[in-house]
């Protein structure tokens, strides 16, 4: 098959589908790369480099188009590129199926196969394609750099000749792969960061990434996993309680980088403009929510604007694209295994296996179909973590309650154990003689004394204790030596060799356990 | 010397014991604990030569010095892998001793029987008590022997079998005669019908042939349960050993084998009951040997087993700071505790945290593995049991598991339909590594896949445990 790799045509984008990397990766798989004159120039990839990879650069979209078997593009296509497709041919993009409806019949009416990057389930299995999250990663390294462009001072705190510096407060609202690798940039920078997300569960995430988290003290607290890792829209009493406390960090900090997206859904606002009135002049609050309105109320989408009191707000849609050449390679590798995964002979044929899960959640197109929406994944995104049943706060009563009533079963087993016992010996002792008894007390007294001294021999101590039990049971040389005096030549013959027995048996079991007990040693 | 002074060096005797067995509560006191086993048993012996009713002590001595010189080579030429087999010899000595002193016993019974009054009058020693006895309690003396020469028998034969399948001379497998368990059944039920004929008199050949029969017990017993549940066998046979001395001390009217016997008796009970425990099956379904079948569908492992070299484990232990190691039988199999003593020490120089965690029925014997590690020179302050390190898992970053299967398998928590369900198990899989040393891919004693080795964050570490831990001491630094 021949994977062909046009020219972005949206204004701004510097991304390619396609690095010479991938494409000899690709070519591993069996496939034959194409790619239009110009198209990775701006990520940095020169047409010779493709060419040096082994791929054919053609002058034109449209060559290409007419060439290549699998389409990869960075951005979902135009109009335009759309009515290039022809039937059978397979376009690999993000297309935001769900925004893009008449582009998806389209599609579909040309009966083109469409898979959707932005589709790739959240499933262990497909992390390597997950590109939102790879997008997300350099979007999230991105702003704080912005952040640190347009900020007049240091992010770590320093104590010079010429002064003391204090480090930036850095807050971080939306933990996800964005916020966290923003926290990660933020935190090796030097600034003191706090983070804050709806989902109590990535606290953890967080702390590991060094910053703070900003603890929410609210009952109805969100289980991210019911919705595949992301957060849902919040009650009106959290998003008040929210507010409340980001209108008390707003006049601390200095940088402000929001990521909060719900799917489906407009950017939540978050950052009003009173929040931002409070902030220091200098401060920066960089939107990577700007593409779906922003977080912040006077975020400008593809712009920057300075309010004024004198804060900067960072509203650019394109923050992966400003990295082209990072994103390139990762948006790249996340396509070249969603080919993998495409191509599972490895032999240059595609197939389109509707069953797999990972390629019916990203396929939005297929065969003249509309496959979107795709049916929930067998395969549960995260697991939803068990509700923890609350250990129940017993007060003083119950415990004590509890106590004596253990006690009291405890009592009620031994007397019972006591009883039966007891009531069995009594039995035995109305039938058998007086010289019996004597030494059947003797037995039972022995027995008891045994259980209560074997139960506290150390678990490691067991094979010495075998030895030594072992040595002291031949204490039945005792009766063999009684017997060996006998007038009858068998008794003597057997008890001589009884004796014989037992005395290996003494001295191999007490030297042997002497022996491996002196191998015990301390630290 | 009279009567009274035996007994009072039996009281001394049975206290020292007591002593020398709670000592065993701790690795110190334990030093000192075995000493006080020797002093009662020499105590015992002499003031048993030197009582009423023993003669021919010269013999006596001379035998006891004799079999002492065997025994004191034996223990000191042994190796530490080979205890389970030497437990298990010593076992069935004190069984076989048992039968020959009942035996014994019923041979001075019918001689005794047989004398005229008058002649009864001049006897001593042994026969002066069996002639005193009256008639109800003849029966009982008659009762003591049968139980403890059969209880002796059974032992006797169980440990050499049981020996035979320690030392590799016998097939450890699972073994049963045809009619299986109804054999044993029918031959227990005969030992019955020959011991009421032996309590009515019908003479000492019901005693030999019950032997017989409770010999066949005690070597088809042993030969139908397979090697992984010896530890249950051999503390079950120290447990016979014990219960069969006291047996012998009613017949003989000898306090203090009746209090040793008891001891032993309970210690070995007890022992097994741990193990039994530990492997959450009962005592019944281990003797009955084997594992049953499946309550259901067992739960399909899914991946694939994905090997690693020394130079993989080499680096994860270079990055680790938390190691944990797991040893089982395969250790002791391939003699490898002296390379994981060396690794341990390697690491432990590096600052690193190295902890033993040892599962109760790892290895063939109770406490086997920290009798290998001690003799490895591994301190055991950082050995530890299962219960006092399950939860640290989480928090390990490497866990090595060297030649043990069963005691690691998550099956026992995850598959309810496991054979294996509900058996204690060493949580290693939460370790952030794992890697398991094993010869190949087979199963373990129990047959039962082991999802372990199928795990992301497992690695298989191929090849025997002592060639690989050697390949591996190099590369850590």
């Amino acid at each position: 098959m021949k994977i062909g790799a046009p020219k972005e045509i949206f204004e701004g984008e510097n991304r390619v589908a396609m690095t010479p990397d991938s494409a000899l990766q690709l070519q591993k798989l069996g496939h034959a790369c194409v790619i239009e004159a110009g198209a990775g120039t701006k990520a940095g990839f020169s047409d010779a480099a493709y060419a040096a990879a082994g791929v054919e650069v053609l002058p034109t979209a449209a060559a290409v188009f007419a060439a290549a078997d699998v389409l990869v593009k960075v951005r979902g296509p135009e109009e335009a590129e759309a009515r290039l497709l022809r039937e059978g041919q397979t376009l690999i993009s993000f297309f935001w199926p769900a925004q893009n409806e008449t582009l998806l019949k389209l599609v579909a009416e040309r009966r083109a196969t469409v898979v959707a990057m932005d589709m790739v389930p959240r499933i262990s299995r497909a992390q390597k394609m997950d590109a939102l999250s790879s997008m997300a990663n350099i979007a999230g390294y991105r702003a704080v750099i912005e952040a640190g462009n347009n900020f007049g001072r240091f992010f770590t705190g320093q104590v010079t000749a010429a002064g003391k510096v204090p480090p930036a407060k850095v807050l971080i609202v939306g933990a996800g792969v964005a916020g966290l690798a923003a926290i990660g940039t933020s935190t090796s920078l030097g600034a003191i960061t706090y983070a804050f997300d709806v989902r109590p569960e990535v606290a953890e995430q967080i702390e590991s990434m060094g910053a703070e988290f900003v603890f929410l003290d609210f009952e109805d607290a969100q289980d991210g996993a019911a919705t595949g890792g992301y957060a849902a829209p919040s009650s009106p009493e959290f998003r008040e309680k929210q507010l409340a406390k980001f209108r008390e960090l707003a006049p601390e900090v200095d940088i402000v980088i929001t990521t909060a997206l719900i799917p489906g859904r407009p950017a939540p606002k978050l950052w009003t403009e009173d929040m931002v009135r409070m902030m220091k002049p200098g401060s920066v609050v960089v939107d990577l929510a700007a593409e779906r309105g922003g977080n912040c109320d006077l975020t400008v989408p593809d712009d920057k604007i300075v309010t004024e009191n004198g804060v900067t707000i960072v509203g650019y849609t394109d923050f992966p694209s400003r990295m082209a050449a990072q994103s390139s390679t990762l948006y790249s590798n996340n396509i070249r295994h969603m080919l993998t995964d495409l191509t599972p002979k490895k032999d240059g044929v595609i197939n389109h296996n509707m069953e797999d899960d990972v390629i019916r959640g990203a396929t939005v197109a297929h065969q003249g179909a509309v496959t979107f929406p795709p049916p929930p994944p067998k395969v549960a995104a995260i697991a939803a973590a068990k509700p923890k049943p609350k250990a129940v706060e017993l007060t003083h009563e119950q415990k004590r309650a509890q106590e004596v009533a253990a006690f009291k079963a405890q009592t009620r087993n031994q007397v019972t154990l006591l009883a039966v016992g007891g009531a069995l010996l009594l039995g035995v002792g109305l039938v058998a003689p007086a010289s019996f008894m004597q030494h059947f007390i003797v037995f039972v007294l022995a027995v008891f004394v045994g259980f209560q001294v074997i139960w506290n021999v150390s678990h490691s101590l067991h094979t010495p204790l075998m030895a030594v039990t072992n040595a002291i049971s031949s204490i039945i040389i005792l009766g063999a030596l009684m017997q060996i005096g006998s007038g009858s030549w068998l008794v003597i013959l057997l008890a001589a060799l009884s004796v014989f027995m037992a005395g290996i048996n003494i001295f191999g079991g007490f030297l042997v356990t002497r022996r491996m007990l002196a191998m015990f040693q301390k630290s | 010397m009279d009567y009274g002074f035996t007994t009072a060096a039996y009281v001394v005797a049975a206290i020292l014991f007591i002593l020398s067995l709670g000592g065993l509560s701790g690795q110190e006191s334990a030093k000192r604990a075995v000493w006080y086993g020797m002093a009662g048993m020499a105590l015992a012996i002499i003031a048993t030569l030197i009582g009423p009713g023993s003669g021919l002590w010269l013999l006596s001595l001379v035998l006891i010095v004799a079999g002492g010189a065997i025994g004191w080579t034996v223990a000191n030429r042994v190796q530490m892998t080979e205890m389970p087999q030497l437990v298990a010899a010593m076992h069935s000595l004190v069984g076989l001793a048992a039968v020959f002193v009942g035996f014994n016993a019923d041979i001075e019974l019918s001689r005794v029987l047989a004398m005229d009054p008058a002649a009864r009058a001049g006897l001593e020693g042994f026969a002066a008590v069996l002639a005193k006895k009256s008639a109800v309690e003849i029966n009982i003396l008659r009762v003591e022997v049968f139980l403890g020469v059969f209880i002796g028998a059974v032992t006797f034969t169980g440990s050499v079998i049981a020996f035979g399948k320690l030392a590799g001379k016998v097939d450890t497998a699972a073994k049963k005669l045809p009619g299986g368990h109804l054999l044993n059944a029918a031959a227990a039920i005969g030992s019955v019908v020959l011991g009421v004929m032996y309590f009515n008199d019908a003479g000492i050949w019901t005693l030999v042939l019950m032997t017989l029969l409770a010999f066949f017990i005690g070597y088809h017993l042993i030969m139908g349960i397979g090697g992984a549940d010896m530890p249950v066998v051999v503390s079950m046979l120290n447990s016979y050993s014990g219960w069969a001395a006291a047996a012998i001390g009613f017949s003989l009217g000898n306090d203090l084998l009746i209090v040793v016997g008891a001891l032993v008796g309970s210690s070995g009970a007890i022992l097994s009951y741990i193990m039994c425990k530990a492997m959450n099956r009962s005592f019944i379904s281990v003797i009955l040997g084997g594992f049953g079948g499946p309550a259901g569908e067992q739960m399909a492992v899914e991946g694939e087993q994905i090997a690693i070299d020394a130079e993989g484990v080499a680096a994860a232990l270079n990055d680790a700071d938390s190691v944990i190691i797991i040893p089982g039988y395969g250790m002791a199999v391939a003699q490898a505790q002296q390379s994981v003593s060396e690794l341990t020490r390697k690491l432990r120089a590096r600052g690193k945290t190295v902890r033993f965690a040892i599962h109760p029925v790892a290895g063939r014997l109770p406490g086997h593995m920290n009798v290998l590690l001690a003799e490895a020179k591994v301190p055991y302050d950082i050995v530890l049991e299962m219960d006092e390190i399950n939860e640290d898992f989480p928090s390990t970053d490497v866990a090595i598991v060297i030649g043990s299967n069963d005691i690691v398998n998550p099956a026992a928590q995850e598959d309810p339909n496991s054979p294996i369900a509900g058996m204690p198990v060493l949580e290693c899989w939460k370790a952030k590594q794992v890697f398991v040393s094993k010869r190949g891919q087979g199963t373990g004693y129990s047959g039962i896949e082991n999802p372990l080795f199928y795990k992301e964050n497992t690695r298989m570490f191929y090849g025997d445990a002592k060639k690989s831990l050697d390949a591996l001491l190099p590369m850590i630094d």
